[in-house]
């Protein structure tokens, strides 16, 4: 059987798998990391986003192999050792992005990479249109916009602290 | 104990205790649940609409690599089919026909998707290998996917025991007073429509994890469930013949359910057999396009109505007669959404003094269908809001004055309708005006000719309705043909140090019930809340619940934990009266705080807890030691939220595509004990309302093949397709219950569609359009117009 390294949210591990194993099977089933959903079986969700290194990805549309030597971080490696939120968790609790919190891991880590491509920040219909491969089925997107919109600023150094929603 | 500050109770936005845990990937869902030495199961499915199953043969199969067994109807000739939770009666007084419903196929399949064949495996990889080496021989019998091909003389039979495919023929109303009225009409519009079909497409697929333990005999079932012991009940009852002391339903965190995960699944049952059988733990997870055809689809109605009116645009008289698909079994709650859940609402918000409706639910070889958001009224207000605005445009009234003219005034509640609900309260012109305010409907003509220069059609569109709720008085429920009561059932469980678990019979499952259930006892108690937990989900932890569904967990689950909260005062009372020296009448408690009445003695919360579990100076001859109580709860009628939605769209006339542009809700939800999580409830409705009205559509092909069966097909509502949803609030409260609450989890998807539709048919009026079905998609509103282009091109 194959063997595959990687490291994942800091931590290196070497994992049998099968050549058809999924990105998304080795986090959840070998790894245990079961913060990754899996909500569809066609890439049209979003569900499963992970970062391989440093890019946003489907989990379920990446063969484990071809992560091999990747740097992979996932939901439960975005908030520091000391349980330190990234900005971006703490936006969306803030501005009530989440309901049931299934697509919620895939979100925020969508989320994360499309402030990153957008230095000079991104309008609400940019945020729309970039968050077009993740599906919510619960909260209209209303508060996700919102909270994206907040959080990128935080996350650009145009604000100390993320802005309170109103109330 | 600190005296709580007021921000935490009743009426604060306060943030979901429940969200660090999903934002840091700690929810733990059924899927994430993994027990030692666990199997897989794979269900193989039926791939025809309708056939016979001629044989299976499973040789080859059993001997693939890892397989642990195979399982058949054949090899389960002892258990029960998956029952249905509530008798329809027809015209004539006779029961519906109640075909059986097998866990695993026996003879034949009708329905793509129909579970044939279930493999247990080692791995997922080798259970799914395993099922497609399965070899059925099926002969293909004639397929009926619509409720008019199941209608047409001479349809194949979807149950060879249901003669027509007819379920039942049901109505309310008096038919005799009804046609007198419409004997006197001045006017009558006559109206058909379809609502289309849905899938509830919650983000988490279920699953469903079965476990046994061999020494003790005993089952536990982990689910994506809204009802772990409506589960219990009917699996162990009447499926698989196991008492509830031997079976354990839990249902952990679950990812979204819109009423899909409300009911009894055969994925459920096999698994929990199954672990019995091979002895070892079974999970099965849905993958998407299996969820698609295994998960009970909502709506689908077709609706002929007629619509009586005086000389002054007064409702005299409204019938109708609707079409319902049943599907291709009776699922568990199917049978009441098109009667009790949708008829009784035929009045609306509206004076109309005689209303009689006919219902014919139909099997077809399809999925199932039952209660998705808003079960039933959503139908109602759409046939409403959709015939009244006709009725405007046929009549020359303006589409806010015929509302107007025919509200149920705000003086006349309790108000009888005559399909036999009573409304409590409601406040419908107050609703209007401030939603009509809100949306800036008085400056709305000058903005569609600001877009018409754009070369952009704008038009909006008003929706005014009424929803019943919080289910529901069981004794009513009972005589209308529910086989359950629906109660609820809160335990407040005070430790000794002071704080608080609650245990609820409701499930939370992105409702925020732990955090808005915590508030309720911060703020009756005054603990803080922080020091308030909320369990749910646990058949061995709660004594007894029916579960979220209706929009009942705050009405009936909430004023259970009030009741319970009240027994736990008038205990805590007598304790503090014992240790301050007084008469248990003198005692009075304020959040927090005991006071002997007029005297500056006082207790804290904490120290009568600490004393009611270190009972050392105690009134023991007089009360039991603890502070640990349980109440049920039964409603003494429905809730009966309202409001009224605007919406506002622009139509690209060179696409046929539509933007909404604004969305205004102003709902009457009564009281409002968290205004962030009602408002989330409402926009996240609002957004599956404007899915319905213009993208999603399930749609079957002529043969019983589901053609939208995955997320590149069937279209959900993107963030792009959606607007800004503007929420308000209007209360009036709740008469009957004692939070005033009248319940915020499904206006949204109720309220909506007509609202949607009701602009695209304005911003489309210069092409005569009277009526556009859902979806109203780019391809059908590009068709009209185009349709209309040579004509407009001519003049």
């Amino acid at each position: 059987m194959p063997q595959v390294t990687l490291t994942v949210n800091g931590k290196t591990s070497t994992v049998d798998v099968e050549g058809r194993t999924l990105l998304v099977e080795l986090l959840r089933e070998k790894l245990r990391l079961t913060g990754t959903h899996v909500g569809c079986d066609t890439s049209q969700c979003g569900a499963c986003v992970v970062h391989v290194d440093g890019e946003s990805v489907k989990a379920c549309t990446i063969l484990a192999l071809q992560a091999n030597g990747s740097q992979v971080t996932t939901i439960e490696g975005l908030a520091k050792p000391d349980g330190t939120l990234h900005p971006m968790q703490e936006a969306f609790r803030e501005y009530h992005a989440l309901q049931c919190g299934f697509c919620t891991p895939g979100m925020v880590m969508s989320a994360i990479d499309l402030v990153q491509k957008h230095p000079d920040g991104m309008s609400e219909k940019e945020i729309r249109e970039g968050l077009e491969g993740n599906l919510c089925r619960c909260t209209g997107y209303h508060n996700i916009v919102k909270a994206i919109a907040a959080a990128q600023e935080v996350m650009h150094g145009r604000a100390q602290s993320l802005a309170p929603a109103a109330e | 104990m600190n005296v709580v500050t007021p921000f935490e109770g009743i009426g604060a936005s306060v943030k979901r205790k429940e969200d660090l845990r999903f934002l840091s990937g700690r929810g733990q869902y059924t899927d994430d649940i993994n027990r030692p030495g666990q199997t897989y199961a794979a269900i193989l499915r039926s791939p025809h609409a309708h056939a016979r199953i001629t044989s299976i043969d499973t040789a080859a199969a059993a001997a693939m690599p890892g397989v642990v067994a195979i399982f058949t109807g054949a090899d389960m000739p002892d258990l029960g089919g998956i029952p249905c939770g509530w008798q329809i009666h027809n015209k004539d007084g006779t029961p519906m026909a109640e075909p059986m419903h097998p866990v695993l196929a026996v003879g034949k399949v009708r329905f793509v998707g129909d579970a044939v064949a279930a493999v247990i495996a080692e791995t997922r990889a080798q259970a799914k290998d395993a099922a497609e080496a399965i070899q059925v021989e099926y002969e293909v019998l004639p397929a009926v996917a619509t409720l008019e091909a199941a209608l047409a003389p001479g349809a194949s039979l979807v149950h060879d025991d249901v003669a027509g495919n007819v379920c039942y023929d049901w109505h309310i109303g008096d038919r005799t007073v009804n046609e007198a009225a419409f004997a006197k009409a001045a006017k009558v519009i006559e109206f058909e429509l379809v609502n289309n079909r849905l899938v509830p497409n919650a983000m988490e697929p279920r699953a469903a994890i079965g476990d046994y333990d061999p020494t003790t005999e005993d089952y536990t079932l982990y689910t994506t469930s809204q009802n772990p012991h409506v589960i219990r009940l009917l699996m162990g009852a009447f499926v698989l013949h196991l008492p509830e002391h031997k079976l354990r339903v839990v249902a952990p965190d679950v990812g979204g359910g819109f009423g899909s995960k409300i009911f009894h699944y055969a994925e459920e049952a096999i698994v929990t057999w199954a672990a019995g059988r091979v002895k070892r733990p079974v999970k099965w997870t849905a993958e998407r396009t299996e969820s698609f055809i295994t998960d009970a689809h909502g709506r689908d109605h077709v609706t002929k109505a007629r619509l009586a009116m005086d000389a002054d645009g007064k409702f005299l008289a409204l019938h109708v007669q609707t079409l319902a698909n049943m599907g291709a079994y009776l699922s568990t709650f199917a049978t009441s959404v098109p009667t009790y859940l949708y008829a009784t609402l035929l009045s609306g918000v509206y004076a109309t003094p005689t209303v009689y409706a006919e219902v014919k639910a139909v099997f077809t070889n399809t999925v199932p269908v039952d209660a998705y958001r808003g079960a039933g009224r959503p139908e109602a207000t759409f046939l409403l809001e959709r015939l009244v605005d006709v009725a405007a445009a046929e009549t020359g009234m303006d589409r806010v004055e015929i509302r107007r003219r025919n509200f149920i005034p705000a003086d006349a509640f309790p108000y009888q309708t005559p399909v036999a609900l009573q409304y409590d309260s409601g406040d419908y012109q107050a609703t209007l005006d401030q939603a009509l305010e809100a949306a800036g409907w008085a400056g709305f003509e000058a903005r569609r000719a600001e877009a018409k220069a754009r070369g952009r059609l704008r038009g909006i569109g008003i929706s005014t309705y009424v929803e019943a709720c919080g289910i529901a008085p069981s004794a009513v429920v009972g005589s209308l043909g529910a086989r359950a009561g629906l109660y609820e059932v809160g335990t407040i469980r005070v430790h000794p140090t002071g704080s608080v678990t609650v245990l609820t019979g409701t499930h939370s499952h992105g409702q925020g019930h732990e955090t808005t259930f915590a508030q309720l006892v911060t703020d009756r108690l005054g603990v803080p809340l922080a020091q308030v937990d909320v369990v749910h989900g646990d058949t061995a932890k709660i004594p007894f619940g029916m579960g979220t569904y209706g929009s009942r967990s705050l009405a009936v689950g909430g004023s259970a934990m009030v009741k319970a909260m009240d027994k736990i005062v008038a205990k805590a009372k007598r304790i503090a009266a014992h240790l301050m020296e007084a008469s248990v009448e003198d005692v009075e408690f304020d959040r927090g705080t005991f006071r002997v009445a007029g005297t500056d003695k006082t207790k804290s919360w904490a120290e009568i807890a600490l004393t009611a579990y270190v009972p050392h100076n105690y009134p023991i001859e007089e009360l039991e030691p603890g502070l640990d109580e349980t109440a049920f709860y039964d409603p003494r009628n429905f809730t009966y939220p309202g409001g009224c939605h605007i919406c506002e769209v622009e139509i690209e006339p060179e696409t046929g595509i539509t933007t909404v542009v604004n969305f205004t809700a102003v709902d009457d939800v009564g009281r409002v004990i968290n205004p962030m999580i009602v408002e989330g409830q409402v926009q996240g409705g609002v957004a599956q309302g404007i899915g319905q009205a213009l993208l999603e559509s399930c749609v079957y092909d002529s043969e019983g093949q589901l053609v939208s069966a995955s997320f590149m097909d069937y279209q959900m509502p993107r963030a792009n397709d959606l607007p800004m949803v503007s929420v308000a609030t209007h209360t009036t409260l709740c008469t009957h219950n004692p939070l005033g609450v009248k319940g915020c989890g499904e206006v949204g998807a109720i309220g909506s569609p007509p609202a949607v539709i009701n602009a695209v048919v304005d911003a489309l009026k210069e092409y005569g359009v009277r009526h556009i079905e859902m979806p109203a998609t780019a391809a059908k509103i590009w068709g009209i117009i185009n349709a209309s282009r040579p004509a407009m091109a001519a003049e």
